[in-house]
């Protein structure tokens, strides 16, 4: 642990900003909550609103887990990992049953959470209309209203123009029947895992100043019309790794001829799924 | 057999050798030293202190150093220090017509009291390559010494009432960008505080489209000033004011186009500008945006990217918009994935619509 930098990098001041914006975030859920935002070590957009929320977070007696795209071991995962490991000095881990505290990049884990783990997000975009109407002013208005027609007609467009609703991720969700909210890039296969979650779930977004929460068994629907209910992605292949048929896969590219192979995402499911196959 | 592609942790610490290996250079060639960044390299310390929000030649110049002369790099070293630095206080607003001028010059005016100051510039060096690099001569002091201090260009207008008060709103107590998120619409201490902060490049296009008819301004260079300014607090413990030290500034003053009507009468609007260190470029940049952005509040048409206050203000800053660009090589193959899923069923159906094989098999070989 670096002597030069208070537990967890920031300053306690700066922690308590955050966890009451956190609080407020918690008790409307889904609002998104501008806070001041620090600059942070690492780049804007490599996840400063997740790692700000987890630094307000950390105890000396959190285990932390990151994943990145599912995976504990890709290279942006580890450095924030290390980050953490350089100036709070915590245990780590990378089974999601051991953390109290998991910071993710576009993944939520297959095992399922429970009430005493806190899942906190990196949002890129914490904006769900943003693509629609740039301008933010007129966005909080509409949240104001509760006004997402916006939404609701591009979507109805999508099925118009290709008969599905063309978003694969980042697949908005209406949070405890109010708010429209950004689930972050997770892919829509992860949105029902955000349903009444035990779990709490924090979402950061460090260059756009803004957090949101969803507490919580808070109700969380992924938008749909009823002729076109939400849909799933599904493989037909199986995870070659470990035989799941229940997982998201990733497709690996394994020669120069394009073959293709289908593995688990979520690295940590997969180890355990072939460790108790062995055992 | 596929392995899962392992080893993060020892890559990022093999990449981190070879990046102090590259940044070294050559063991032959002496380490640059801090002092002769801060001494020979200032305008670039005086860069990364304006963009860096920290007034710190030690730090720039080591910031600089360990970014190996990437100035964007340097100004997220300083930012990301800055974080951590407590705040002792805040000091009163510094007074630039007390700046002991070094440098002084004004585009409306022949002459002005106290005259024309070039200074240390390059605005008349040629743009030869000095390829002899020949020993510099010490400058021989000038017959008659600068006054302490010049009156201020605009401040002679404004005698006149030819050019709007300075502040026509009062001097409301600015927010604090580092501390608090910018919101919209964002008062003109706001939006110039982040001009200040923002990147020279995208401040130097904006202003340059200003003046390529996206947003008329007609702007004059009423006064360009660089020198030293005395930085002031008065701690509670104390209850008087005393100078903490100085620092450079280059302050920019635009005068724009007139403005009138609702009772006022005809005058002249300003553009403000001003940058840490001799940052003229910067400075004259922030002050033709900062007059566009003031489009609304002088009741002139809203329509071009300089004037549209969430437009300038949300990408000027280079530490946001290097992160955010440069994001996209983490790895996004969890919604590549969906993406190529979804493009699968899409394509597949419009081939059955059609009644065309699809080029390629949904789903690929497994293997």
């Amino acid at each position: 642990m670096t002597p030069h930098y208070n537990f967890a990098f920031l300053d306690e001041d700066t922690k308590r900003m955050l966890r009451r914006a956190l609080l407020k975030a918690v008790a409307i859920p889904g609002y998104q909550v501008p806070f001041g935002s620090r600059e942070m070590p690492l780049p804007y957009g490599w996840g400063t609103g997740g790692i700000q929320v987890t630094a307000a977070l950390l105890g000396p007696d959190d285990v932390l887990k990151v994943i990145d795209q599912g995976a504990d071991d890709t290279t942006n995962a580890v450095n924030i990992r290390r980050f953490f490991s350089r100036v709070a000095g915590v245990a780590t881990t990378e089974h999601t049953a051991d953390a109290t505290l998991i910071q993710t990049r576009h993944r939520i884990p297959e095992t399922s959470l429970r009430e005493d783990q806190i899942l906190v997000f990196q949002v890129p975009e914490p904006e769900p209309l943003r693509t629609l109407e740039a301008r933010e002013a007129e966005t909080r208005t509409l949240h104001a209203l509760a006004d997402y027609g916006l939404m609701h007609v591009k979507l109805y467009e999508d099925i118009a123009q290709y008969g599905h609703i063309a978003t694969s991720y980042d697949y908005p969700v209406l949070v405890d029947g109010r708010f429209l909210t950004s689930p972050s890039p997770i892919p829509k296969f992860d949105n029902p895992k955000l349903d009444r979650s035990p779990a709490l779930m924090l979402f950061g977004a460090g260059r756009e100043k803004r957090l949101y929460a969803i507490p919580p068994y808070t109700r969380v629907e992924s938008l749909a019309f009823d002729d076109h209910p939400f849909e799933l992605q599904r493989w037909e292949q199986q995870c070659e790794l470990c035989g799941s048929g229940e997982s998201y896969l990733d497709e690996v590219v394994v020669d120069d001829r394009g073959t293709r192979m289908f593995v688990c995402s979520d690295t940590d499911y997969c180890h355990g799924r072939r460790a108790e196959a062995a055992a | 057999m596929y392995v899962a592609v392992k080893g993060g942790e020892q890559a990022i610490a093999r990449s981190l050798e070879l990046l102090a290996e590259a940044r070294r250079g050559d063991t032959a060639v002496p380490e640059l030293e801090l002092a002769q960044i801060r001494q020979q390299l200032r305008l670039g310390v005086a860069r990364v202190m304006q963009e860096g929000s920290l007034y710190d030649e030690e730090l720039a110049a080591l910031a600089i150093r360990q970014a190996a002369g990437d100035m964007l790099e340097a100004i997220f070293l300083l930012r990301a220090y800055r974080t951590t630095l407590p705040r002792f206080g805040y000091t009163r607003p510094l007074d630039t017509s007390a700046m002991r001028v070094r440098r002084r010059v004004s585009g409306t005016f022949k002459d002005i009291p106290g005259g024309q100051v070039l200074g240390p510039t390059y605005d008349y060096t040629q743009r030869l390559l000095d390829f002899d690099a020949a020993p510099v001569k010490p400058v021989t002091p000038a017959d008659t010494p600068l006054p302490a201090c010049m009156p201020r260009v605009l401040d002679l207008l404004d005698a006149e009432a030819l050019i709007e008060r300075s502040e026509p709103g009062g001097d409301p107590e600015p927010l604090d960008l580092t501390r608090e998120p910018l919101s919209f619409p964002a008062d003109r201490a706001t939006r110039l505080q982040n001009l200040a902060r923002g990147d020279e490049g995208f401040l130097l296009g904006m202003a340059y489209s200003t003046q390529r008819g996206y947003a008329e301004n007609h702007p004059f260079a009423g006064e360009i000033r660089m020198g030293e300014v005395d930085v002031v607090i008065c701690p509670d413990e104390l209850g008087f004011p005393i100078e903490i030290g100085a620092i450079t500034l280059t302050e920019c003053q635009m005068i724009n186009q007139f403005h009138g009507g609702n009772g006022t009468p005809p005058q002249f609007t300003r553009g403000y500008g001003l940058s840490m260190g001799e940052g003229e470029r910067k400075a004259m940049s922030m002050a033709l945006v900062d007059r566009a952005l003031r489009c609304e509040e002088l009741g002139e048409a809203n329509h071009a990217p300089a004037q549209n206050q969430e437009f300038v203000l949300s990408h000027s800053d280079s530490v946001e918009a290097s992160g955010f660009v440069q994001h996209l090589k983490l790895p996004h193959y969890v919604d590549f994935q969906a993406e190529l899923s979804l493009l699968r069923t899409l394509a597949a159906q419009h081939a059955e619509d059609t009644e065309q094989p699809p080029r390629s098999i949904a789903g690929g070989v497994p293997a």
